[in-house]
This record gives structure tokens, sequence and C-alpha cells, in this order.
């Protein structure tokens, strides 16, 4: 027997799961009535509440996408006029990027499971956390409410001075999206708090799972960039009603500052939709390549390094707009440090899945997936990040399938991942192997053939956002369409075995995976202060395995 | 009043809560007061933005900027910092006497520091109405013959916003003294519990600093 047994040799620290033990229900039955759900402070039912809410919001805007997709099946017009178009693709980047890209994550799998990885009972503050759930909630209403009652045509990057100028109803959703900020800074100031005051004895900082290290670099973006944008939005939204000028060229006022505002905060906004995703993999990789991570320090110094030079690269997204060469060489350059960063990562995944005793379940798939999307997205950003070639790239398909690739793949499948990864910890029931394996095929080769016609679009000189096109597009344009509905046939399938494996599923144990993370040191559900008994100790890294036996974690149950 | 009173009597230091998921007073007292630093951070960040603007505009017309901000009444805007930065010293004092237990003394600093905020806000409404008279106006609504350079309309656009954000966060300041103040009465703060006293103060420090930076980028220079 290793010495890193101690874990599993704990007695009390994996309790019996057990939904009608009457003293310890799990967190899911410990009251039952609405109330009890709407307004908890445990952590894990919000992290449930906002998972509900990410999935609907990312069910709306896949409604949305489907119509663009369906609209450019032919050069001329198809299903929609041109305004609805415009107003239909303004609002999928809009509820993909604001609802669900930033909140997903953080919101439902940070939420549940940075507590248990740090051995707490909750996140510092309970209260701002059901708060911030509100906050998103509301201010997804206002702007839902913009859209319904108007909508509007900018596209999600509000470009002054046409923002200013629209007559759509710029307004309210800008004004929903200031809201959403609020929430998104008052996640990150929690997460930074319980990181830094809620760890267990033995959780040292480098003892910290990956995952919290990832939620942590997020958590401070989101609360340094975040009042960034904040103002900005209320300044286009003071100039939509009452025409300041500000960035109004026919005021004196600059537009390209609002780009520069904008950037500000949504280059690093990319890092935190996509840290997150990083963290999740780092967990998968581990678990199911049973090898500890290769690199640890590495791969969570990597994080706050993207963290960091991510807010000194936002100008790349203004090569064209009259920047000085100066300038452009001096963003193309840290940009690309970007680059260095993330490959840090890449090579640790890569070095730990080698000579490991890779268990090739659903999360490993979709691991499998998000290193590709990951390594080609990343390359066509350093691609772009060579000022030269952004010049006839910018505001084509290319940009168009660049962020795709990266921060939709991978935010996607590591998205995918958790829900598969930490379903059993989550609901304690266990899904179909099979299917999962299949629809997650489905989601990749489907997210291959929607994007890199798109490529092949830009490279062409298609540019984004445009209603119609010449005919010689077409072709590229049918197999992009096709792709997307091929991904979206892979997320019903998704939806109906997740959903009958809620129903209907098996029990899981309190450690199906036989992982060595510190989330599955309690009972699956875990119950409602997530211990019961002797808190678990934490004397091994989380990451630690010694040996390719699945048997050396022995399933505490 | 001294801290060791019995407790259960009258005017007894009251007991602070240990929130259940905390593993003590310390770690809750050091999440609260790390949670309002990063706040103020973002307070910050925000106002950074303005001054971001103040800054692109200032280079694009420096003329215009130069000779509005000779337009604004330095009288007030010094009455006004004077103020401020008193009221940040009463502020400050009350934490001093609520570390000692002195929850009379608490209520009367903070009473002052807020009717010093009032203050401010009557002074900055003679300022705005005296503007509004001239029509030194943000954007389209500037009419002021006075002046009549290319971008000064932009001066007070920016004028306007920093001058009135950071008014609403007096009038946000004022509302958390306030609470605070109800609870000195209760006379809840002593030597070992003054966390809320601390972060009121702190938020009030941050509304006198933002203003320590607007007034010589909007007056001075
Ligand atoms: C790691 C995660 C990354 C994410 C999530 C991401 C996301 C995005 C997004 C959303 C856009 C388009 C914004 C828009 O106009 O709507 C974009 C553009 C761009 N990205 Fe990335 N990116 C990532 C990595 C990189 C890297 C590593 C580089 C370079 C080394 C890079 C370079 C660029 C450049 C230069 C553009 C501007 C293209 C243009 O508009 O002409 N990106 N990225
Ligand atoms: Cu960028």
């Amino acid at each position: 027997m290793s010495p890193s047994s101690s874990i599993a040799a704990e007695p009390g620290a994996v309790p019996a799961p057990d939904e009608h033990h009457e003293h310890h229900p799990s967190y899911l039955v410990d009251g039952t009535t609405v109330k009890s759900w709407l307004l908890t402070l445990d952590h894990k039912r919000i992290g449930v509440m906002y998972l509900i809410w990410v999935l609907l919001f990312f069910l709306i805007g896949g409604i949305y996408a489907l119509i663009v997709r369906l609209e450019l099946l032919t050069p001329g017009p198809t299903i929609i006029d041109a305004m609805t178009y415009n107003r239909a693709f303004t609002m999928h980047g809009v509820v993909m990027i604001f609802l669900f890209m930033i909140p997903a994550i953080p919101g439902a799998f940070g939420n549940f499971m940075l507590p248990l990885m740090l051995g707490a009972k909750d996140v510092a503050f309970p209260k701002l956390n059901l708060a911030s759930l509100y906050l998103l909630l509301s201010g997804a209403v206002i702007a839902i409410w913009g859209m319904i009652n108007g909508g509007m045509d900018t596209g999600w990057t509000f470009y002054t001075p046409y923002s200013t100028h629209t007559t759509t109803t710029v307004a309210p959703i800008l004004f929903g999206a200031f809201i959403i900020g609020f929430s998104s800074i008052a996640t990150g100031l929690n997460f930074i708090v319980t990181t830094h005051t809620m760890r267990a004895p033995g959780i040292t900082w480098f003892k910290m799972p990956l995952f919290v290290w990832a939620m942590y670099a997020t958590a401070c973006i989101q609360v340094l960039a975040t009042p960034v944008l904040g103002l900005v939005l209320l300044l286009v939204v003071g100039e939509n009603i009452f025409h300041f000028g500000i960035f109004d060229p026919a005021r004196g006022g600059d537009p390209v500052l609002f780009q520069h505002l904008f950037w500000f905060y949504s280059h690093p906004a990319v890092y935190i939709m996509v840290l997150p995703s990083f963290g999740v993999m780092s967990e998968v990789v581990a678990t199911y390549s049973r090898k500890n991570i290769f690199g640890y320090r590495a791969v969570a110094f990597s994080s706050l390094g993207i963290a960091f030079v991510g807010f000194f690269a936002w100008g790349h997204h203004m090569f064209v707009s009259g920047q000085s060469t100066f300038n452009a060489g001096v963003f193309a350059v840290l940009t690309m440090l970007v680059g260095v960063f993330t490959a840090i990562k890449v090579f640790n995944w890569v070095g730990t899945v080698y000579k490991g005793a890779v268990d090739f379940k659903t999360p490993f798939a979709y691991f499998c997936g998000f290193l590709y999307f990951t390594v080609f997205g990343g390359m066509t950003g350093v691609a772009f990040a060579t000022a030269s070639l952004d010049v006839p790239w910018h505001d084509t398909y290319f940009v168009v399938a660049h962020f795709h690739f990266i921060m939709v793949g991978a935010t996607i499948m590591a998205f995918m991942a958790a829900l598969h990864y930490w379903f059993p910890k989550m609901f304690g029931k266990t899904y179909h192997e099979g299917w999962g394996l299949v629809s997650a095929a489905l989601i990749i080769l489907g997210f291959n053939a929607t994007f890199i016609p798109q490529f092949l679009l830009g490279n062409a000189g298609m540019p984004r956002r445009y209603y119609e096109y010449p005919e010689r597009f077409q072709t590229l344009n049918v197999a992009s369409t096709a792709g997307a509905s091929l991904l979206a046939f892979g997320f019903i399938i998704s939806a109906i075995y997740l959903v009958y494996a809620l129903v209907y599923g098996q029990r899981a144990s309190a450690n199906p995976w036989h992982s060595r993370g510190y989330e599955w040191l309690t009972a699956s559900p875990p119950p409602t202060h997530n211990f019961v008994g002797p808190q678990p100790t934490y004397t091994e890294e989380p990451h630690l395995y010694v040996g390719p036996e699945k048997s050396e974690v022995p399933d505490a149950v | 009043m001294q801290s060791s009173s019995a407790a259960g009597t009258a005017g007894a230091p009251h007991v602070p809560h240990v929130a259940a998921h905390f593993a003590s007073r310390e770690v809750q007292d050091h999440a609260a007061r790390l949670g309002m630093w990063l706040f103020l951070a973002t307070e910050i960040l925000l106002f950074a933005g303005l001054f971001v603007c103040y800054a692109n505009y200032r280079f694009l017309f420096p003329d215009a900027f130069a000779e509005a901000s000779r337009h604004l009444d330095l009288t007030m805007g010094t009455i006004n910092t004077l103020v401020l930065i008193t009221s940040s010293f009463t502020a400050a004092m009350a934490v001093h006497y609520a570390k000692e237990g002195e929850n009379k003394k608490v209520v009367w600093m903070f009473v002052l520091t807020i009717l010093m905020a009032l203050g401010f806000l009557v002074i900055k409404y003679f300022e705005y109405a005296h503007k509004f008279h001239e029509h030194q106006l943000p954007g389209p609504y500037y009419a002021y013959p006075g002046i009549q350079l290319p971008g000064v309309s932009m001066y007070f656009t920016i004028y306007f916003l920093s001058t009135g954000l950071h008014a609403f966060h007096v009038i946000v300041g004022m509302i958390v003294l306030g609470w605070v103040t109800l609870k000195a009465m209760r006379n809840e703060f002593n030597y070992s519990n003054y966390t809320a006293v601390e972060l009121g103060s702190m938020y009030w420090h941050l509304v006198d600093l933002v203003w320590i930076f607007l007034f010589p980028m909007l007056y001075l220079i």
C-alpha cells in the first residue's frame, strides 16, 4: 500500500450517502419547499440554480444561433429580413457571452465545488452569493425585455457611434448588461475572499486544487476589469438617451476611446470565460489519466500569468483603427505572451496524459476536444496577433471562427466535461456512459463542421455580420449550417440522457471516478454543511495519484 | 463604557455573532475587511474609466479644457474639499472611539460626518444651479456664450458625469454611515467588535479620496 493512502484511511471522511438518513440529509432533500430553494444560502443549491438558469440562457442563445445560420443558408434573404438578422446575431452574442459563458462555470460549478475543494462549509459571503444570482437574473430580465421590445442591432461589441444613434432599444439591453456586470463582480469578490480565508487546515496555497487556482485567477480579472465595462456601458446608455457626444465624432467625441475602454474589459473577459475551462480540464485530465498533474505550480502560475498579461493585450482589436504602428507592434508582442502562458498549460496537460492509464470516459472525450480547440484556436490567435496578418482577416469570418474555436469551443468542452464529471457528485446519480460518448463525439464533430468552413470563408474574404453574400460563398455556408444542426443534435441527446439519469439513474457512490480531488471526500450528493462528522484531513496534494491502479483510490463507500 | 461589563445586562457589550461557516471571529473579520478592500478597488476602477476619458479629451482639446476649468467656482470647490477632508477625519475618529467601546462618541462622530456630507451636497447644489443658469451644460445642452472653443461641451459633460457619480457615492455613503450610526446607538461596538464602523469609514474615505482626485483634475489644472 502506498503511503499516500491516508486520505482514504481517514475514518468519517467519507460518510455513507443515504438520502433517508434522518440527521444528515443531502443538500438536495434538506428542505423541499420552493422557498427553501429560492432563498437558500447554501452554495450548492445556489450552484444548482445557476446551472438551471445558464442552461436556459444557453438554449435561448442557441436558438438565435440557429436562426442566424439558417438565414445564411442562401446568398439572399432566406427566412428573415435584414433588420431581424442584425438583431438575431446581436442577441445571440449578448446572451451567449454575458448570460452563458461568463457566469456558467463559475456560477454553477465554481459555487458548488469551491467550498468543497477548500474544505469549507460555504463561501465567505453566502448572502452576497445569492444576491449575485438574483442580480444576474434581474439583468437578464431587463435585457430580455429589451430584446422583445425592439431588440438591438449593434452586434455584441456595441461599437459607437452607431450604438449611440441606432433607433433600436440599446438602453435597456446595455443597462441589463451593466447589472449582470455587478453580478460578475460580486461572484469574483466572493471567491477571492473565500480562497483567502476559508481554506481548511492543511490546504495551503500550493495544495489547492487547480480548479480553485483557475477560479481565483478568473475572479481577479472579474474584479479588476468589470468596473471599467460598467462605466463604459453607462456612458453609452447616457449617450443613447441624452446624446452628450462623448463617443460621437460629430460632437468632438472619440469612438476609438470607446474601443479602448470596451476592449480593456472585453479582452480580459475572454479569459474570464476560458480560464475556468482550463481549471476544469486540469481536474479532469488528472483524474482520468490517473496521474499527478504534471507541473502543478506551472499550471497554477500560468493562470495568474494569463490573467495579468490579459490586461495588456486589448489593443490587438484596434490594429485597423488608425493606431500607430508602434502601438500595434507593442500590442502584438504583448498578445503573443498570452499564447506562451497558454502553451505552458497545454504542455503540462499533455505531459499528464503521457504514460497515464487513461480511462476514456465522457469527460475525457471532452478533454480531447478541448485540447484540440485550444491549440487550433490559440494558434489562429497568434497568427491574428501579427498585425500585418490581422489587416486582411479583420472583421471577416476568420475572426468569428477564431473566437468560437478558442472561446466557445474550450468553454463548451469544459462545461460539458464539468457537467459529466461532477454530475454524480452534484446529483448522486450516474448517467449512461455510452450515450455520453456518442453525444460528445457529435458535439465535437458538429463544432468542427460549423467553424472550419468559417475559417475558410473568412480567409476567402467573407465579412462577418453580413446579411447577403456572393454566390461563391454558398457551399461553405451550407456546410457550416449543417454542422450547426449536428451540434444542436448532439446537445439534444445530452439533454435527454442527463434528464433521464436525474430521474432514473442509478445511485452514484461517493467517488465513482476514484478521484483524488478534495471535493470527492464527502458524500454524493453532499450533506447540507458539506461534511458530516470530523472534517477530512488534507495531507496529500489534491492531484496525487501514485500509480496507474484504479483500486489505489478506494471507492470509499 | 468598558467592555468588561457583564453580558446580558443593559448596555453590555454586544456579543458579535460568528456565522456558522466561519472558523472564528478573526477569520470572519478578516473576510469582511478583505471584501471591503476589493470592493473599494472596483469603485476606484469605475472612476478610473472617467479619468481616462478626461485625459483623452484634455489631450485633444487642451485650450477648451484649460479655459473651462477656470470657469468653475474655485471657492466653493475648495470649501467642499475642506469639508470632505474634515468629514474623513471625524469618520476616522469614529473608528477610534468604537475600539474603545465609546458608542456615544461614535454616534457623534458619524452624525458630524453625515452633516458635513449634507453640507457638501448643498454646496454642490449651488454650484450646479449656477452652471444650469449659465447653460454650462453637457453636450448638446451647452449654450454658454462665454467660452466658444471646440470641445468645451466635452469638459462639462465630464464635469457633470464625474461629480454626479461622486455625489451619488456621497449619498450612498450617508446611508451606510446612517445605518452604522443606528448600530452605535444600540451600543453594539466595543474593542472586539467594531468591523462595521471600520468598513463604513473605509467607504467614506474612498468617497473623500475620489474627490481629492476630482478636485485638482476639474478645478485646478
Ligand atoms: C485563450 C483564449 C482566447 C479567447 C477566448 C479569445 C477570444 C477572442 C474573441 C472573442 C475575439 C473576437 C472579438 C470580436 O471582435 O468579436 C478575438 C479576437 C482576436 N484574438 Fe483571440 N482569443 C483567445 C486567445 C487569443 C490568443 C492566444 C491570441 C494571440 C496570441 C489572440 C489574438 C486575437 C486577435 C489578434 C484578435 C482580433 C482579430 C480581429 O478582430 O481582427 N486570441 N479573440
Ligand atoms: Cu482580445
